[in-house]
């Protein structure tokens, strides 16, 4: 018989010590689907994990990519220790590009050092919209905030697709549904000479930062925390679930927003229909590998952003398709999820008398 | 199913007794709930079960309908030897049982949650008649098709009766089955049970309401501290006499010794308030409640667990705000309107009954703890929104020397320290912030008799240095040995108070069977 049963003791280094593992759990897997696809699985891992990163441009492009997943990873984790689950972050995302990309085009050709912030503020605010109506429904009616959230994603991308085939298409674009290019001033600086980093990474690591010293510090975390824990003790001690509900996803809804608006004006330039592969489903990822710290989101964020990388480069040098970045992900989040239990669980085997 | 003349005709050409119960013990530790428990039940014979709280009526029917084993003793059912290993050698046995809190399955129809309690039955249209056929004999009347979330409390305990009643039983047992029905209700329910008593099924038959016992019983078993203390003809019984056998004597640690004020008629916290309804069903709605407290004096709040003490504890915390604010006066200001955090702020504390979980978070340590209700105090918050550790630690550290804690740090969980040593904490948290009121729910409860006489002690001492305490406890020798002055709390109406004095172990019994006494 095989039972499951509470760990008597849990230090903190358990928890770091199941993410090690988890990824070379990873990594073992991928080396045997690599395998038995007819490809030497050491080399082929050294192709498509290390030599992505040997270059300027290499590194760049990981910034890029992981600049949305620790943007978002952070804010989730401040809303996932509240208990509220903010799956929507991808159309937060979306709206955010969608809204600041507007205010781009509204203000195009049109220089000042003042357009930027308030292309960021535009998208920032898009972004919380979209997080305030699961958060309303779920104060006002109970509504469950995954599947509002959730349901809500597939509205923004719908509605960012209306609005680049339509009223936001470049008028000179020979009907392709694509904006214009933002000018100068609406697009974030470069931080290398190659590649696509930008300076969106930068405000990931300060709101990485922020995000600890608000949990660690601030007593709006704690009461975040409380409530994520307890809303019985919460309420006694003088909490507001409702305030912690509206908290949460406008956190997740404003960072997500952020992240868009960066994403459109920092790596793609212009408004497309597809702007994020995902990225707002795959920070729910980062956040769980960094065990909900806002800190740890960042080598989480980083990690995860070279499974894209790696997907690319195993479809450009092993002729494997580009859906081997959701193999990966989903193989690193199922050992993740396996690990962690294991944490606060052993497993026991019994002989059946 | 066969006719109900013919089940009537088996079950009377039986012996007479129906179940025998012989000699049953059960510990759990050091602690004895059933001791030496004999019993007879005979064929067609309602028995009421009757004691307080932990006289060990629960484990008793457990221990007949196979939840628990017995560690001494012998049981007889139908003049065989009879000792169930589990539920379903109880049901095969013809033992049912029909609980308190329901289990049924909210989202299935009727007629499918009659089918999942039979084992091989499948929900078709033989078995929609035959559950017809039941419902018409016993008058039982549902709607086979209609979902369990839609049906009130009455309906889902019919429900559960037509399923025990399949199984065709000699024993029914009921866990207080009309705590949650309606007059009208429990009407309907009597009939149905003497309809069962008639064809010759025995039934148990738990209750704390002596009224109903006396309609319906033929005889009450009374328990008390885990043993058999009398066996009566309840229509023979006073309320008094009951209420005296099932409450006993009581013997006092520490008696009040300072007895505060009849001089001064000053009312530090009082409370008037008319129908309080809570926000979940499932807790008792409060009915004209009146209590006033003066300073340094203890009010104790006695009462069966499951009468509205949660909702009363609620609305006296600030956890339940009222719209009246002068129903609530604490010092002369109404506060009924404010919330726990304004109460708190002016002097009204509390401690929750539940103390992981409601009183304290158990995955946080001792000092974040800490935060939760003293973080207005001693700079723990600074500018209103920063936390400091340091000062949250030295608050705790207070607590844990002030109150004899016995913790390795307060870096440690509240998960990891004792019963007893977190209520000290947590009530220790509270005395540091200077109560003038303080509302205390059964802090005593699964507590050590060592730390139970320490927190009694804290308690006088608060009472002591001037603040109203008011003390909900199940424990009535706490009650009596702590308090200044008794009223009792049941259908979440509140009785008269009673100088602990003048309070006796029969009169304490019989307000909390809901008996009206007229000074």
């Amino acid at each position: 018989m095989i039972m499951i049963e509470a760990r008597a003791v849990i230090r903190w280094y358990h928890e770091w010590i199941a993410v090690f593992i988890a990824l070379l759990l990873t990594a073992v897997t991928v080396s045997v689907l690599l395998s038995s696809l007819g490809l030497d699985p050491i080399s082929s891992l050294q192709r498509i994990f290390i030599r992505p990163l040997n270059s300027v441009y290499g590194v760049s492009e990981l910034l890029a990519k992981a600049t949305p997943l620790i943007t978002i990873g952070v804010a989730l984790a401040l809303g996932f220790r509240a208990g509220i689950w903010n799956i929507g972050a991808e159309g937060q995302l979306v709206m955010g590009g969608l809204c600041g990309g507007a205010v781009a085009l509204a203000f195009w050709n049109i220089d000042g050092f003042w357009v930027m912030p308030l292309i960021l503020l535009g998208g920032t605010l898009g972004g919380l919209a979209w997080g305030a109506i699961p958060a309303f429904l779920k104060v006002r009616f109970n509504a469950n905030e995954i599947l509002v959230s959730l349901m809500l994603t597939y509205v923004a991308i719908l509605l960012l697709s209306v609005m680049v085939h339509g009223p936001l298409r470049d008028p000179t674009g020979f009907n392709f549904p694509e904006s214009r290019l933002f000018h100068d001033d609406a697009t974030l600086p470069k931080l290398f000479p190659a590649g696509r980093g930008h300076l969106g990474f930068v405000f990931a690591l300060i709101f990485a930062v922020l995000g600890t010293w608000v949990v660690k510090r601030w007593h709006l975390g704690f009461e975040m925390r409380v409530t994520g824990l307890s809303t019985t003790a919460a309420k006694f001690a003088g909490y507001n679930r409702d305030r912690t509900v509206w908290m949460a996803l406008l956190i997740g809804g404003g960072m997500s927003g952020f992240a868009g608006v960066v994403e459109v004006t920092g790596n793609i330039g212009q408004l497309v229909p597809n702007i994020s592969p995902s990225y707002g489903f795959t920070a729910i990822i980062v956040a769980f590998l960094a065990r909900l710290h806002p800190l740890a989101v960042i080598p989480a964020g980083l990690l995860v952003a070279l499974s894209y990388l790696a997907g690319e480069a195993a479809q450009l040098s092993l002729g494997i398709p580009a859906a081997s970045t959701q193999v990966f992900q989903g193989l690193l989040l199922f050992f993740l999820l396996g690990a962690s239990l294991l944490v606060n669980y052993r497993i026991r085997f019994w002989r059946v008398a | 199913m066969t006719e109900s003349v013919a089940i009537a005709e088996r079950l009377s050409a039986s012996s007479k007794q129906c179940l025998g119960v012989r000699g049953l013990s059960k510990f759990f530790g050091d602690f004895a709930a059933n001791r030496d428990v004999t019993l007879s039940i005979d064929a067609g014979e309602i028995h009421a079960l009757l004691g307080e709280n932990g006289a060990g009526k629960s484990t008793l029917v457990k221990m007949i309908y196979g939840i628990l084993k017995p560690d001494a003793g012998s049981m007889e059912l139908l003049a065989s030897a009879y000792s169930p290993n589990n539920p379903g050698d109880a049901k095969s046995a013809g033992v049912g049982m029909v609980f308190q809190h329901f289990a049924v399955f909210d989202a299935l129809t009727v007629l499918e949650n009659i089918a999942l309690g039979l084992e091989g039955r499948f929900p078709d249209k033989a078995l929609a008649t035959e559950i017809l056929e039941v419902c018409e004999r016993y008058r039982l009347h549902v709607e086979l098709d209609q979902r369990i979330h839609d049906l009130g409390a009455g309906e889902r305990q019919r429900v559960e009766i037509i399923r025990v009643l399949m199984q065709d039983p000699r024993l029914l047992i009921l866990d207080e089955p009309t705590s949650v029905l309606t007059p009208q209700e429990t009407e309907q329910l009597f009939t149905t049970l003497d309809r069962l008593s008639d064809e010759g099924r025995s039934i148990i038959y738990i209750s704390h309401k002596l009224d109903e016992v006396r309609v319906l019983c033929d005889r009450a078993t009374l328990m008390r501290a885990g043993q058999v203390v009398d066996v009566v003809d309840p229509r023979q019984e006073s309320t008094r006499s009951l209420g005296e056998k099932m409450i006993g004597e009581r013997l006092s640690e520490t008696k009040r010794t300072q007895t505060i004020d009849a001089q001064t008629n000053a009312v530090r916290f009082s409370v008037r308030v008319g129908d309080v309804y809570p926000e979940s069903t499932r807790n008792v709605v409060l009915t004209d409640v009146y209590l006033s407290v003066a300073p340094g004096s203890i009010l104790g709040i006695s009462g069966v667990s499951g009468n509205g003490q949660d909702t009363l504890f609620d609305v006296l915390t600030g956890e339940l705000t009222l719209p009246t604010p002068d129903s609530i006066i604490l010092n002369d200001a109404p506060v009924a309107h404010l919330d726990v955090e304004q109460r708190r702020h002016k002097g009204l504390l509390g401690a929750p009954e539940n103390r992981l979980d409601h009183a304290a978070i158990p995955e946080l340590t001792l000092w974040e703890n800490v935060i939760l209700t003293a973080r207005h105090t001693r700079g723990i918050l600074k500018n209103n929104h920063l936390i400091s550790g340091k000062s949250a630690k030295a608050f705790a550290e207070e607590v844990v020397t002030t109150f004899d804690v016995r913790t390795p740090s307060v870096n440690a969980k509240a998960s990891s320290l004792s019963g007893g040593n977190l209520q000290k904490f947590l009530i220790g948290r509270e005395l540091l912030g200077n109560p003038k009121v303080f509302i205390v729910s059964n802090p005593t409860w699964g507590v050590d008799a060592k730390a139970q006489l320490f927190i009694h002690q804290m308690l006088l001492k608060l009472a002591d240095q001037g603040a109203s305490i008011i003390l909900i406890s199940q424990d009535i020798d706490e009650l009596l040995s702590v308090t200044d002055r008794i009223c009792v709390i049941c259908h979440g109406r509140l009785s008269r108070t009673f100088s602990t004095e003048e309070m006796t172990p029969e009169l304490l019994g019989a307000l909390m069977l809901g008996q009206e006494i007229d000074s």
